[in-house]
C-alpha cells in the first residue's frame, strides 16, 4: 500500500521510526491529488507549494525533537465554510467568491498549533445547504466509488478527499447529517460530536443551534486522534462547553462485551434500500457475537424530526444569511437602482437556488402570524425529540441505525425535487435536533459496489462509548480496508 | 372640543463600558471612521457574540435606580431587518423577556408631582452611523455598531411637552449619578423616541399614535412634541384620521414629515438568539448592586436642603449632575460654608467653564483651590471683586489663589493705620469735596472713595475705607 | 397548504430577494410541499411543552469588560466591494 493510502496512526509509526519524512508524506498526497482530483473535484483550491513548505518546516523541527502531537506533519483539508485567514473562504457560493477572512476559525488555530499541514479547502453544498454537494456554485464533486454518483453533502468534498486518499483527514460541518451522510456514501468514517464540544467560531453559520464541526477519517482510531485536537472550550463561542478534556483514544479498543446496543424499528421502515437493511442486520449479528446486548427500543416522536429540522434550520439560516448584502464583503451586483435594489440584486444573484429556497422557507416560518405555528412549534417538538432520545438511552448505551435510507444516488437524480432530497436526511437530522453525538462508519457495499454506512448514536457527551463500539465493529470486520476503485496505479 | 395629548417615550442610553457588548472593541466616542471594528461587530461570516458582563451589571444598576423589578430570567433575541448601519442585518436585543420591568419615577412640573411609569428596560446593541457625504452615495461607519444600549420605555403617562422634558431630564440625572452612562447628548449617548397621540379630554381609549425617533436634545424633544400635537389636532379637526407611522423630525425646519415609503410596516421576525444563552440574575447579585448604588439625585437634593440649609433652587442646581455634586461635597468637606460655595459654583464658575470649553468633569481647578480662594474672600484678604479676578487667573494659569494674590499684589489693604494716612492726604487735598459733603451733598463721598481706590490701586478694603473716609471728613468738618 | 403568490412576494420582500414570475410559481409549490409535510407537527399537543431554545443547559456565559486590539481601517475595508474615505459605501439612503 502506498503512502497516501495509509491512516494517520500508520504514518505516525513510520515517522517515529524515521522511515519517512513529512515532506515525503506530503509529496505523496500532492501526487495523489494530481492524479485523481481531475476526476473527483473534491477541492475548491489546493495549496500544494505552501503545504510542501510547511512540511519542510516540520521536518526541520523533527530533527531536533519528537513529534509534539499526533497531527503534527499530517496533511489535511478543511471544508470551505471554515474561515482561514489570508486564504479564500467561499462556502462554495458566488456570494463569497472573493472573501478573504482576516481571522481564523478556532479549529484551524488548533490545527495550526498541532502542526498539521493544510492542503486546501474542500468543496461543499453552498452555505452547507444540501445533501449531495450538487449545490456548489463552482463544481460538482464526484463519488470516487462511482464518478456518476454524488458523494453526499453538504461536506461532499471533505468526504471524497479522505475516500480518495487526497487527505489523511478533513474537517467538515454537520447541521442535519452533512458529515455522516457523505461519510456513509463515500465509505469513510465521519463524526458529529455533541453540540458545544467543538467551537463554532469561524464556522460560517448555517443553523446556529444545530451546526457542529467534525472529522472525516479513514478509520476510527484516526477519528479519535482528530477529535482530541479539535474538542475543547473556546471563550469566543458562548455555546462552547466547558468540560474536562478527554483522551478519546483511551479505552478505544476495550471491546463491547455487555454494551447495550439499541435497535429501533423506526429506522428500518419502508424506503430503506434492501442491501442497507441487510448490512445493518449483519452488523447487529456481529455485535451480538462480540458480546454486546441487543435491545429493542422505540421512539415516539422520530417522525416529526425532519419537519422540525427544516423549520428550525431554515429559520436560523434566513437570519444568519441576511448579512450577505454586498456592503462590507463579498459579491455585489454590478447594476442596481438604489439601496433596496442593491440588496435584492446582490442577494438574488449571489445566492444559488437552494439557498434562496431555504431563506424563503425560514423567513416565512418566522414571519408575523406564522411564528407560533411553525418556528415555536418546531422548538417545542424539539423538546419532545430530545426527551425521546433521553428515554431511549435510559435503556441502551448506543443506538445503531442506518446512516441513510439508500446508498449514493446519481448526479442530477434528485435535484428537481427538493422534498425528495430533504428526505435523504431522515436518519441523521434527529441527532442534530437532540444535540447528541453520532458517528458513521462503513458496514458494507450494495449490489452496485457502493458503500453503505451505519450510524452509532449515544447520549450527550458519550463520544468515548460510541468510538469504542465503532472501533470494535470496524476491527471485527474488514470494511475499512475497502478502497474506492479510483486510479490505484499512482 | 378639547384634546389631551398622550405621550410615551423610549430613551436609548449608551452604557459607559470600556468594550462593546459582544466584542472587545473600544466604545470610545470620536474615533476615526472604521477603526474600532473587528470581525464580530463587522458581522463577518462565522463570527459569534459573547456578552460583556458589565452590560448586565449596568443594566441592573439602571433598573434599580429607576425602581424597576429585575428579571430573574431574561434572554436575548434577534430583531431582523435590513439597513446599511446594521452589519448582521439583525439587531441583538431583548423581546419578550427584558432584564427590567415595572419601574416608576416621580417628576414635578409647575409644582405638581406625578408618577411616570417605566414599562421595561432592555439591553440591546447600537447600530453604526450613516454619513451622507455625497449625492451619489452614503458612507457607513461601523465604529458605533455593538456599543451597548439600554432602552428605557415609559408608560404613556406623559401629558405635555414639559412633562416629557422633565421626565427625560430626571432619567438622565439619575443615570448619570449611577455611573452607567455619561449621558452626553451631544455625543449621542442618549437619544429619545416619542410616541404621541391625541384624544378628547375625558376619553380613556388611546388615539392613533405617531412616532418620532432619535431626538437628540431636550429642545428638539419639546419642539417636536409641540409641533406634532398641533399637527394632529389640525388633522383631527378637519375630520382626518391620524395615520400610524414614523415621522421624521427636522429640527432646522421645525417640522415633522412622513417617513412612509413603499416599504411595509416592519415584520421583525423576533426569535431567541441561538448564539447567546439566558441571563439568570440571583437575589444576592441584585442586593450587591443595590447596596453599591450611590445616593440618588432626589435624596441628595433633600439632604442638601436639610443638612446644608440651602434653598431648594441651589440644591437643585448643585445636584443636577453627580460630578457637580461631588465637587460641592468635597469643597464643603474642607470648608463649612455651603452657601458661599454654592454661590460661586452656580454663578462664577459656569461662565469660566464655558469660556475655556470645559465641563465639570475636566474642570481645571480643584475643590481645595476653590476653598482657599473663598477663605481669602471671606476673611477680607481680598475683595469679592478681586476674588473673581483671581478665579479667572486660576483657570488661566492653574496657579493657587495665594500665589496669584501675592504675585499681583491683590491683598486688600485693611490696615487702618496705613489707610488713615492715605485718606488723610486725599481729604486734605480735596477741600471742595469736604465742603460739598458739609452742605449735604453725599455724592462727594463717591469721588473721595474713587480717589482712595485710585491711590491704593483698588486694593483698599471698601468697607473699611469708607468708614475711615467718613471719620476723616467728619474730623475736617470739625 | 400551498403558499399563494402574494405570500411568496411578501416573504421575498422581507428577505430582500427577487424572483421571476415562474420562480414565484415554483416556490409557491415547493415551499407549499415542505410546509404540507411539516403540517404533521400540528398533530402534536405541545400546549404544555417548553420550547427548546438551546440544547445545552448553559447560562450566564460572559466575558470581561476589557478592550483588545481592533482591525485597522485597511483590514476592515479589505473585502469591501465599494468604499470611500475610510468608509463602506452604499447608494444614497433616503431618510
Amino acid at each position: 500500500m502506498e503512502l497516501s493510502q495509509k491512516t494517520i496512526h500508520e504514518i505516525n509509526d513510520l515517522l517515529k521510526k524515521k522511515e519517512v519524512t513529512v515532506t515525503e508524506v506530503t509529496q505523496a498526497v500532492v501526487n495523489r491529488i494530481d492524479a485523481v482530483e481531475g476526476s473527483t473535484d473534491a477541492y475548491l483550491r489546493v495549496q500544494a507549494e505552501k503545504a510542501l513548505r510547511d512540511a519542510k518546516v516540520v521536518d526541520e523541527k523533527l530533527k531536533a525533537r519528537k513529534k509534539k502531537s499526533p497531527l503534527e506533519g499530517i496533511p489535511y483539508g478543511l471544508k470551505d465554510n471554515l474561515c482561514t485567514q489570508g486564504i479564500l473562504t467561499t462556502c462554495a457560493s458566488k456570494m463569497l467568491y472573493n472573501f478573504i477572512p482576516p481571522y481564523n476559525a478556532h479549529v484551524y488555530d488548533l490545527l495550526i498549533e498541532e502542526g498539521g499541514v493544510l492542503l486546501g479547502k474542500t468543496n461543499m453544498d453552498e452555505f452547507a445547504m444540501g445533501s449531495s454537494t450538487e449545490n456548489s456554485a463552482y463544481k460538482i464533486t464526484k463519488n470516487p466509488w462511482d464518478l456518476a454518483k454524488v458523494p453526499g453533502g453538504s461536506s461532499g468534498g471533505s468526504a471524497v478527499a479522505v475516500a480518495s486518499d487526497t487527505a489523511f483527514f478533513t474537517l467538515g460541518s454537520d447541521t442535519g447529517g452533512s458529515i455522516r451522510q457523505p461519510a456513509s456514501f463515500c465509505g469513510v468514517v465521519g463524526m458529529k460530536p455533541t453540540y458545544g464540544l467543538v467551537s463554532r467560531y469561524g464556522l460560517v453559520a448555517f443553523a446556529s443551534s444545530l451546526d457542529q464541526i467534525g472529522p472525516f477519517t479513514k478509520d476510527v482510531e484516526d477519528c479519535a486522534l482528530v477529535l482530541n485536537a479539535i474538542v475543547g472550550h473556546d471563550e469566543k463561542d458562548t455555546t462552547s462547553l466547558k468540560i474536562e478534556k478527554k483522551d478519546y483514544t483511551k479505552n478505544l479498543k476495550q471491546g463491547v462485551k455487555g454494551l447495550r446496543i439499541g435497535v429501533a424499528q423506526a429506522f428500518f421502515g419502508e424506503g430503506l434500500q434492501p442491501e442497507v437493511r441487510k448490512s445493518l442486520e449483519d452488523a447487529i449479528a456481529v455485535y451480538k457475537a462480540m458480546g454486546a446486548e441487543i435491545v429493542d427500543v422505540s421512539f415516539q416522536y422520530l417522525d416529526y424530526a425532519l419537519s422540525a429540522y427544516y423549520l428550525i434550520s431554515s429559520a436560523e439560516a434566513s437570519s444568519n444569511l441576511a448579512r450577505y448584502d454586498g456592503i462590507r464583503y463579498g459579491y455585489r451586483a454590478e447594476e442596481y437602482d438604489g439601496l433596496v435594489d442593491l440588496y435584492r440584486k446582490t442577494r438574488s444573484q449571489g445566492f444559488g437556488e437552494e439557498v434562496k429556497r431555504r431563506i424563503m422557507l425560514g423567513t416565512h416560518a418566522l414571519s408575523s402570524g406564522y411564528y407560533d405555528a411553525y418556528y415555536k412549534k418546531a422548538m417545542q417538538v424539539r423538546t419532545l425529540i430530545k426527551e425521546d432520545f433521553e428515554q431511549v438511552f435510559g435503556g441502551c448505551d448506543v443506538l445503531l441505525t442506518p446512516t441513510s435510507p439508500t446508498t449514493a444516488f446519481g448526479i442530477g437524480e434528485k435535484t428537481s425535487n427538493p422534498l425528495e432530497m430533504y428526505l435523504t436526511d431522515i436518519y441523521t437530522v434527529p441527532v442534530n435536533i437532540a444535540g447528541i453525538p453520532g458517528i458513521s462508519i462503513p458496514c458494507g457495499l450494495d449490489n452496485g459496489g457502493m458503500p453503505i454506512g451505519m450510524q452509532l448514536l449515544g447520549p450527550v457527551l458519550s463520544e468515548k462509548t460510541i468510538l469504542k463500539a465503532a472501533w470494535a465493529f470496524e476491527n471485527e470486520t474488514n470494511f475499512k480496508n475497502l478502497k474506492a476503485p479510483l486510479g490505484r496505479e499512482v | 372640543m378639547e384634546y389631551e395629548i398622550v405621550i410615551g417615550m423610549e430613551i436609548h442610553v449608551e452604557l459607559g463600558t470600556k468594550s462593546k457588548i459582544f466584542c472587545s472593541c473600544p466604545t470610545e466616542f470620536g474615533a476615526e471612521e472604521n477603526t474600532h471594528t473587528c470581525p464580530v461587530c463587522l458581522g463577518m461570516p462565522g463570527v459569534l457574540p459573547v456578552l460583556n458582563e458589565k452590560v448586565v451589571e449596568y443594566a441592573t444598576r439602571a433598573g434599580l435606580a429607576l425602581n424597576c423589578e429585575i428579571a430573574h430570567y431574561s434572554k436575548m433575541d434577534r430583531k431582523n431587518y435590513f439597513y446599511p448601519d446594521l452589519p448582521k442585518a439583525y439587531q441583538t436585543s431583548q423581546f419578550d423577556l427584558p432584564i427590567c420591568t415595572g419601574g416608576v419615577i416621580e417628576i414635578e412640573v409647575d409644582g405638581i408631582k406625578k408618577d411616570i411609569g417605566i414599562t421595561r428596560i432592555h439591553i440591546e446593541e447600537d447600530a453604526g452611523k450613516l454619513l451622507h457625504e455625497s449625492a451619489e452615495g452614503t458612507l457607513v461607519d461601523v465604529n458605533r455598531c455593538g456599543v451597548p444600549l439600554v432602552e428605557i420605555v415609559s408608560e404613556p403617562d406623559l401629558r405635555s411637552a414639559e412633562e416629557a422634558k422633565t421626565f427625560a431630564e430626571k432619567v438622565r440625572n439619575i443615570l448619570e449619578y449611577t455611573g452607567v452612562s455619561d449621558c452626553k447628548m451631544q455625543e449621542g449617548s442618549m437619544r429619545f423616541d416619542v410616541n404621541i397621540s391625541m384624544r378628547e379630554k375625558g376619553e380613556t381609549v388611546l388615539g392613533t399614535r405617531t412616532e418620532m425617533k432619535n431626538l437628540n436634545s431636550f429642545r428638539a424633544l419639546v419642539r417636536a412634541v409641540h409641533y406634532e400635537s398641533k399637527r394632529q389636532i389640525v388633522e383631527l379637526k378637519k375630520g382626518h384620521v391620524i395615520i400610524q407611522e414614523t415621522r421624521k423630525w427636522d429640527d432646522t425646519k421645525g417640522a415633522s414629515s412622513s417617513l412612509r415609503s413603499k416599504e411595509e410596516a416592519h415584520d421583525y421576525r423576533y426569535f431567541p438568539e441561538p448564539d447567546l444563552v439566558p441571563i439568570i440574575i440571583e437575589e444576592d447579585y441584585i442586593a450587591k448592586i443595590k447596596a453599591a448604588l450611590p445616593e440618588l439625585p432626589e435624596a441628595k437634593k433633600h439632604r442638601y436642603i436639610k443638612e446644608y440649609k440651602l434653598p431648594e433652587y441651589d440644591a437643585g442646581v448643585l445636584t443636577a449632575t453627580g460630578v457637580l455634586a461631588a465637587f460641592f461635597e468635597e469643597a464643603v468637606g474642607l470648608y463649612n460654608e455651603p452657601k458661599q460655595i454654592s454661590n460661586w459654583l452656580m454663578v462664577e464658575i459656569p461662565p469660566l467653564l464655558k469660556e475655556k470649553e470645559l465641563a465639570m468633569e475636566n474642570i481645571s481647578i480643584t475643590p481645595i483651590q476653590l476653598v482657599e480662594l473663598l477663605k481669602l474672600v471671606k476673611n477680607n484678604t481680598i475683595s469679592g471683586t478681586s476674588g473673581k479676578e483671581v478665579l479667572k487667573e486660576m483657570f488661566n494659569t492653574g496657579k493657587n489663589p495665594e500665589d496669584i494674590v501675592k504675585k499681583q499684589g491683590l491683598a486688600q489693604m485693611s490696615d487702618t493705620v496705613e489707610l488713615e494716612a492715605i485718606i488723610e492726604k486725599i481729604v486734605t487735598a480735596n477741600p471742595k469735596s469736604v465742603e460739598d459733603i458739609g452742605s449735604g451733598n453725599e455724592k462727594a463721598y463717591g469721588f473721595l472713595t474713587g480717589q482712595v481706590m485710585k491711590a491704593t490701586k483698588g486694593q483698599a478694603n471698601p468697607t473699611v475705607a469708607n468708614e475711615i473716609i467718613r471719620a476723616v471728613v467728619k474730623k475736617h468738618l470739625g | 397548504m400551498s403558499l399563494t403568490r402574494e405570500d411568496v412576494t411578501y416573504v421575498a420582500n422581507l428577505a430582500r430577494l427577487e424572483f421571476t414570475a415562474d420562480e414565484v410559481t415554483a416556490l409557491a409549490d415547493q415551499l407549499g410541499a415542505v410546509l404540507d409535510y411539516a403540517q404533521t407537527l400540528s398533530e402534536l399537543d405541545t400546549s404544555k411543552v417548553k420550547a427548546t431554545e438551546h440544547v445545552l443547559e448553559l447560562k450566564n456565559v460572559f466575558r470581561e469588560d476589557v478592550v483588545k486590539p481592533c482591525l485597522t481601517n485597511e483590514q476592515a475595508l479589505a473585502n469591501a466591494p465599494d468604499s470611500e474615505a475610510g468608509c463602506f459605501k452604499v447608494p444614497r439612503v433616503m431618510e
